[in-house]
């Protein structure tokens, strides 16, 4: 995951709380979406960023989950994210954000 | 319209493996960070040797010997499987990194490369002998002592250029405190030059091109030259030209990250089109930092380091001469400020957009060249098949349009694009890499139309975080552009002879 969004996020954590905080993710493969969502949980597995060894234990959810999918208004949805719905592998992404979610969330 | 004409391609690579090693981000931001670290002590045993990068099947499809769509007829991994390749290709050539060595210092016009003397003198001989540079072997001059070369780099900051973990020359910095004249910065901005050139070089010399007739030259690639008062200031362009005795030449660099390539052709197109330049080169040379950019993934997955070759690439533009293809310069595409950064927006500004406006449906166009990333590079970095993720949201576009049915996703994807067989040089595979083949499919009549589609990140450089993309369509010759040009020169003619009858006239009656 990218050094500087997990900065970012260290940041808005401590600030707001994590608590207060669920992370919506964007990616377009299943690994690099999982290793997301395990470095804002556990921490960064390649020990190269800020969340290095702080395990933040924030839920991450991926935009084609329904739980936030449904939050969504659907014109906007149909117009910004259905197309890539068609295009990437819905399944397997999510069965991988959400099998770290299940295992490092605290919240 | 009288659209302009692709007259010529060039492809290149510079095999640069201890380049790779001293000078990519990954592995100097690693040396910096954690000079022990396990992935740079692995390194070394993931490097490929020259054959390797050779006889590598994308490597050869890169530079002309294999069409991309021959690629899925060889197993993966590719690495696994080579071919039995060749240096020279039918759009350019693949170069090993001692004989780019001697490019760098024939391409440095500040005396900033040193290079050991017995090293420079067996240069001068291959140099004289199998390469384009050969009337410029003698600008090697007679090489340098080492201990001149180690006392450069242990008390002048200098950067080693090594060979097999040997070391044989340095860059000098340019400067004693200018940051931007700093001699990393300077073997980088040599490096775009030195290659750069070889793609010029190898337009010039396969296309039976004269030099002098190439008029303006712009530079596409993603490095800046200048120094501490202007960073970007220029001119690759420029010194380019001058390497290659492009004598009538001027020119200018043109930045966009990924996407430049696409704005250049564009602009190159508009130049001729408009009549203000006959023959436009676009030219781009390699990146250095992004040698090995993948490096820590391929290593972890044990498999070669596959990003171990710098890019090249140089395309003519010139006038209609109603054989070589067109660029339908009213068939273009952009993403603009206010369209939003969504994939669906980007694709419909890039893609559907133009060719509605042109009344032509996604199906009409042929082949699309995209980001053209070798997905062997990419895939176990966690990245994807960024050409096929690009061919997938072309046809799901196409589903939610109505011009393809849902279940004819996967034949539109195998139809309409191909494997991507470029290194992951940021400009280099944006696009750009197919245009010799089709060209080449086009001429033959194999081909009617294509679309290439350039797309940059733009947040990388944190001034904005807005996408861009531009597009364009590349067409076979229909012969009658050239005609049309002939009649608009006679409609000029006359309409000229008239308005100096009349300013006669006015003169008189004064």
């Amino acid at each position: 995951m990218d050094l500087e969004n997990q900065a970012r996020i260290k940041e808005l954590a401590e600030k707001l709380g994590p608590e207060n905080l669920v992370v919506i993710l964007g990616g377009a493969e299943a690994e690099a979406s999982g290793l997301a969502a395990e470095t804002v949980s556990n921490g960064d597995p390649t020990f190269a960023g800020p969340l290095a060894g702080v395990p933040l234990g924030l839920p991450a959810y991926h935009i084609f989950e329904d739980a936030i999918k449904s939050l969504v208004d659907p014109q906007v949805y149909d117009d910004q994210i259905s197309m890539m719905e068609m295009v990437l592998d819905v399944d397997e992404i999510i069965k991988e954000v959400s099998t770290y979610r299940e295992q490092y969330a605290k919240f | 319209m009288n659209f302009p004409v692709i007259k010529g391609t060039a492809y290149a690579l510079v095999h640069a493996p201890n380049l790779l090693q001293a000078q990519g981000s990954t592995q100097t931001m690693e040396r910096a960070k954690n000079p022990d670290s396990g992935y740079l002590s692995k390194l070394p045993k993931h490097l490929r040797s020259f054959s390797e990068a050779v006889n590598y099947p994308p490597n050869q499809s890169y530079i002309g010997n294999l069409l991309p769509d021959e690629l899925n007829n060889i197993s993966k991994p590719w690495y696994d499987n080579p071919l039995q390749g060749s240096t020279q290709g039918k759009y350019g050539e693949i170069v090993d990194e001692a004989l780019f060595y001697g490019l760098l210092k024939i391409s440095d016009a500040f005396d900033l490369v040193m290079l050991e003397k017995s090293f420079t003198a067996e240069l001068k001989e291959r140099l004289a002998s199998e390469s384009l540079f050969a009337q410029q072997a003698a600008l090697l001059k007679d090489g340098e002592a080492m201990e001149d070369i180690e006392k450069r780099i242990q008390d002048h900051k200098a950067e080693g250029l090594q060979m097999n973990g040997k070391l044989v020359g340095c860059v000098k910095r340019a400067h004693d405190w200018d940051v931007n004249l700093n001699a990393h910065t300077m073997l980088e901005n040599l490096v775009v030059k030195a290659s750069g050139a070889l793609g010029l070089k190898n337009l010039i010399a396969k296309n039976n091109i004269a030099a002098e007739d190439i008029e303006y030259i712009i530079e596409c690639s993603e490095e800046a030259c200048g120094d501490i008062n202007q960073r970007g200031g220029g001119n690759f362009a420029k010194s380019i030209g001058e390497v290659c005795g492009c004598l009538n030449a001027t020119g200018s660099d043109l930045r966009g990250f990924c996407a430049a390539p696409a704005h250049a052709l564009v602009q190159a197109a508009a130049l001729v089109q408009a009549g203000v330049y006959k023959n436009v080169a676009v030219v781009a040379g390699g990146a250095t930092a992004k040698l090995g950019m993948n490096g820590k993934d391929h290593v972890a997955k044990d498999m070669p380091i596959l990003e171990d070759v710098l890019g090249a690439f140089a395309v003519l533009i010139s006038e209609n001469d109603g054989v070589n293809p067109i660029i339908r310069t009213d068939v273009v595409g952009r993403h603009n400020i206010g369209r939003g950064s969504a994939p669906q927006a980007v694709i419909e500004a890039l893609v559907t957009d133009p060719l509605d406006k042109a009344g032509l449906k996604i199906t009409d166009v042929d082949k699309y060249s995209v980001e053209m990333q070798n997905p062997e590079i990419t895939v176990p970095a966690g990245a994807g098949d960024v050409p096929k993720a690009n061919y997938k949201m072309i046809a799901a576009l196409g589903v939610k349009r109505g011009d393809i049915e849902r279940q004819q996703l996967g034949d539109f994807v195998e139809e309409h694009g191909m494997p991507g067989f470029a290194p992951t040089q940021g400009h280099i595979p944006s696009g750009v890499p197919f245009i010799g083949h089709a060209r080449d499919l086009m001429l033959e009549g194999k081909m009617k139309r294509m679309m290439l589609v350039g797309k940059g990140s733009l947040f990388l450089g944190r001034m904005t975080n807005l996408f861009d993309g531009v597009s364009f369509v590349i067409e076979a010759n229909s012969g009658e552009g050239a005609a049309a040009a002939g009649d608009t020169d006679a409609v000029k003619k006359v309409v000229a002879a008239a308005m100096r009858a009349v300013a006669d006239s006015l003169l008189e009656e004064e």
